[in-house]
């Protein structure tokens, strides 16, 4: 007998149907890559964008199968507990799930437009999304790494796809540079978090967390603030913001989306499932570093907002003070906060990807002054209308997503008796919405006789842009069933 | 003297921090993807030198998935660096300003 025995080898049981949403997306990359390797014409952008759309359709119908087994069997995790089933991570997934489905329809036709490769530039968009769920729904650090280095590395490229630009290079260089850098602190973290507690599974760190007091907790407190640093990197939270507003510049306008939307979240998704419930009987330690991080970034972003010239730059900005709200509501560490901050995230998802969905119509990707939008109100009043919700629901104006969701962050601070963080949002909220209505009034107040604007329309942008809208007035008017959703969705760590 | 775990993790802190200042100060681009080898270089030590410490395998297979990530980082980042550099020769960190920040 020469053959190699394991003995005593068993491996995990992993539960297939559990990880189907992430390998449905996966096979539709593989599938894309492969049809238009063989096929012997280019891949049209009609075979790639249904072809995405499907996969992200089958995984949502996959991902609502899951959610009622949780409903019915309560939250659970496989693959040696390295992965969870909660009502979190199908909250994340289907958030991804919108995002992706959007962006590949923004795609559809700047694709064309701007000459760029639709089968590449769609198999990264899928394995970036399949990177982000596997990111949200990761119950071990160095699986949350991996998902993190996926979603990472197919936005690198999908930035620098943008061949005729050498802004889309600049931008990709500046955001590799510095997404490694902050990829290499959080792995410090990990590693620190490995050596303090002696498992990177983050059911075991909270077992081991709850029953250990430590005589030094040095080593801990650092792990902890790397693993802050690096998340702060990527989800734009001040001071960790410099790159945001060169980068979302730079980048194609859906890209742009795709990362300020679904980056952000899938960041946000990885900083809750670790501070909120893995590191929850150390909140002492973490919230008021949590909670001066949204100070500084609430006011910068707001300020810096209102400083540029740049639609581009200004959403940048305004969505780092975006960050801000939720880290305000990350910073309560309590239950409540942290559905606000999944609402806020929902919420802000589609206004964003609504908001880039007009912005990459409006013309080359090459700059984006305000003055290109002097008069859009009056050529084209429904579009004109469409932003103007759209920027109205990012102030927090009632009756929008926006209101409820600033609503929420709000009482959760006042309810963790952070007074201060609360005061400091309301001015900022305020501060913020001047830019806001910078943009609104250059779109109708414009002198008599002049030309407005002729935004270069493509039908999916209607549909986005109104689904987005729809959304956000639907939920400023009826926001229950979000509400609900969100507090079905806060973390639970469970051994599988 | 005996060598302990603890030299390790200061080794490993040493390597990291040198990665992160050439990363922050130098201005070749090839430089600065060796710099960000170098930082999970680092980390990589830790993770074996707290593994022999803790005596588990986990940290040490830690390091084979973090080799893998680190060779699909730096091809994306040589192909960068490669298209900057075929339109711009030369260019440095410097040069690449046309978005200010």
């Amino acid at each position: 007998m020469g053959s190699l025995q394991l003995v005593g080898f068993v491996g995990p049981s992993v539960n297939w149907w559990a990880l189907l949403p992430q390998i449905i997306l996966l096979g539709a990359a593989l599938a894309v890559l492969l049809v238009s390797a063989l096929a012997p014409q280019r891949a049209s952008t009609v075979f790639t964008t249904v072809t995405t759309l499907c996969a992200a359709l089958t995984s949502f119908v996959v991902a609502l199968g899951l959610w009622s087994d949780v409903k019915a069997d309560g939250p659970s995790s496989s693959i040696a507990s390295a992965f969870g089933v909660d009502g979190f991570s199908i909250f994340f997934t289907v958030l991804i799930l919108i995002g992706l489905a959007t962006t590949a329809l923004l795609s559809h036709g700047y694709l064309d437009r701007e000459e760029m490769d639709p089968p590449e530039f769609h198999a990264l968009l899928l394995c970036s999304a399949a990177g982000a769920i596997v990111m949200a729904s990761a119950n071990d650090l160095i699986v949350m790494f991996l998902g993190l280095e996926a979603l990472s590395i197919g936005i690198y490229v999908m930035i620098a796809m943008h061949h005729r630009r050498s802004e889309a290079r600049e931008s990709a260089i500046k955001y590799f540079v510095l997404g490694a850098f902050s990829s290499a602190f959080l792995l410090y973290g990990i590693a620190l978090t490995y050596g303090a507690t002696g498992s990177t599974n983050l059911v075991h760190i909270r077992s081991y967390l709850d029953a250990v007091v430590f005589q030094d907790q040095h080593l801990l407190m650092a792990a902890m603030a790397l693993l802050l640093v690096g998340l702060s990197f990527k989800v734009a939270a001040a001071p960790f913001h410099f790159w945001a507003p060169d980068v979302y510049q730079g980048a194609p306008s859906p890209v742009t989306g795709w990362m300020a939307s679904i980056a952000k979240a899938a960041g946000f998704a990885a900083l809750l499932r670790i501070f909120f419930a893995a590191f929850a009987s150390h909140d002492v330690d973490w919230a008021p570093i949590v909670g001066a991080l949204a100070v500084i970034t609430l006011v910068i972003g707001s300020v810096m907002a209102i400083l540029q010239t740049d639609i581009k730059r200004m959403l940048a900005f305004s969505s780092v003070s975006h960050a801000g709200y939720v880290l305000v509501a990350v910073h309560s560490a309590s239950a409540t906060g942290t559905s606000a901050a999944l609402f806020y995230l929902f919420t802000y998802t589609l206004m964003v990807l609504g908001s880039f969905a007009i912005v990459g119509a409006m013309g080359p990707d090459d700059e984006h002054p305000l003055s290109r939008y002097t008069g859009l109100g009056r050529s084209r009043p429904v579009i004109a209308i469409g932003f103007t919700v759209l920027l109205l629901a990012q102030a927090g104006i009632p009756t929008t997503s926006g209101f409820i969701a600033k609503f929420q962050v709000i009482a959760a601070a006042v309810e963790s008796e952070s007074y201060f963080i609360a005061g400091v949002s309301m001015v900022t909220a305020v501060i913020g919405a001047f830019m806001y209505l910078r943009i609104v009034m250059a779109m109708y107040v414009v002198d008599e006789g002049e030309e407005g604007p002729r935004p270069i329309w493509h039908w999916t942008t209607s549909v986005v842009v109104l689904a987005a809208v729809g959304f956000t007035i639907i939920v400023g008017l009826v926001p229950q069933f979000l509400i609900e959703f969100a507090r079905d969705a806060v973390p639970v760590l469970v051994r599988g | 003297m005996e060598i302990t775990t603890g030299w390790y993790l200061v080794l490993g802190a040493m390597l990291f921090v040198i990665g992160g200042t050439g990363l922050l100060i130098r201005r070749n681009p090839l430089v600065m993807l060796m710099c960000v080898e170098l930082m999970l270089n680092g980390v990589n030590l830790s993770f074996v030198a707290m593994a022999q410490q803790l005596d588990d395998i986990g940290g040490q297979t830690v390091v084979f998935f973090v080799l893998v990530v680190a060779a699909a980082e730096v091809v994306v980042g040589l192909g960068l660096v490669v298209a900057i550099l075929r339109r711009q020769p030369g260019a440095t960190a410097d040069d690449l300003s046309a978005l200010k920040g």
